[in-house]
């Protein structure tokens, strides 16, 4: 009895999940068109709850978005025309890629960048640090030496 | 470089840091610039809201306006309402786009809190939405004398915002347009 409830139980919970995840479906006359609902609606970003995109999105505008998605597809639109098109509307900010160029320069190259500059600092620890390895004495001048030795001798002394 | 500059090196990194992340504390990342400004409100063909007239974009233009986005459903556009009266009967023009929305409701609102809106257009799939760029209601827009979209306050707009934001520009645009 108590196996029963609980398979119940694990059943209903499994069920509310699946009707939660069920908001809309589209028919889409080619899995083709379909794979394409699936790969844009989670390239463009929902501008009400903008850290998601439309497809996790269910935001009455994610709802419009994914319903004009879809008619776009059936009528035969290619991905840069409707990609345009909501950037027309929404601003590139509606992409999450970004075009390169203009304002979103910085945004692409900035890794690039942080990488260079980190390989930049990382060459130059290197070298600072080889160049010590290479001869210990250099980094200290003849007097500086001396004057190192006189403390040594003093502390031994004082010890 | 110095060794004495290197040494403070991390301070101005972490000063540098401080700044930027001390400027994004006010910022308001919700805060989108339209798609739209300067350029011309899209083209429609809808009804109007009580009537069965058909408005297009010749309807709502011609002189400097603001289009405010609103519905029944939307919270703050009951609290942005009495305001927009007050705008209204100060002479602003103000054209209503009831989004998404049910007629019936909509029309019972305008009666029961009083009507600023010269003209409403009613987009109940909210396509002319989309076309707009409006991603949640109450949004404003300001409309220059040939139509064209110059300033969108997504929002309330209040005492504070029309004084500091939009009279500005409605003023700027309305001496613009006498001026030629």
């Amino acid at each position: 009895m108590r196996l029963l409830c609980s398979l119940v139980a694990i059943c209903l919970v499994l069920l509310s999940g699946r009707a939660l995840a069920l908001i809309e479906t589209y028919e889409f006359s080619s899995p083709a068109l379909e794979a394409r609902y699936q790969q844009l609606s989670e390239e463009l970003r929902c501008p009400k709850c903008q850290n998601q995109n439309i497809a996790d999105s269910n935001a009455p505008i994610a709802q419009d978005l994914r319903k004009l998605l879809h008619q776009q597809l059936e009528a035969g639109a290619s991905d840069e025309e409707i990609l345009d098109y909501m950037v027309a509307r929404y601003g590139e900010f509606v992409r999450y890629r970004p075009r390169f160029g203009g304002t979103t320069v910085l945004l692409w190259l900035a890794p690039v960048l942080l990488l260079l500059a980190a390989i930049g600092v990382l060459l130059a620890t290197l070298r600072s640090r080889a160049k010590v390895a290479d001869n210990p004495d250099a980094s200290l001048t003849a007097a500086e030496q001396a004057r190192l030795q006189t403390m040594l001798d003093k502390s031994e002394r004082d010890s | 470089m110095g060794p004495r500059f290197k040494l403070f090196l991390p301070l101005f990194l972490f000063a540098l840091l401080a700044i930027v992340l001390f400027r994004g504390l006010f910022l308001d990342p919700s805060e989108m610039p339209s798609a739209l400004i300067d350029r011309p409100l899209p083209s429609f063909s809808l009804p109007a809201l009580g009537g069965d007239r058909q408005l297009s974009r010749e309807d709502v233009t011609g002189e400097v306006a603001l289009l405010n986005v609103w519905a029944t459903w939307c919270v703050s556009c009951r609290v942005e309402h009495p305001y927009l009266k007050q705008l209204a009967d100060k002479g602003i023009p103000i054209y209503g786009l009831n989004y998404k929305d049910s007629d019936s409701a909509a029309q019972r609102w305008l009666d029961e809190l009083g009507d600023p809106y010269r003209l409403n257009i009613a987009d109940r799939e909210g396509t002319l939405g989309v076309d707009l760029g409006v991603y949640g209601a109450p949004e404003t827009y300001l409309l220059d004398a040939n139509g064209v979209v110059r300033y969108r306050h997504v929002g309330v707009v209040d005492a504070q915002v029309w004084e500091t934001v939009l009279e500005p520009l409605y003023r700027e645009l309305k001496t613009g347009q006498v001026a030629p």
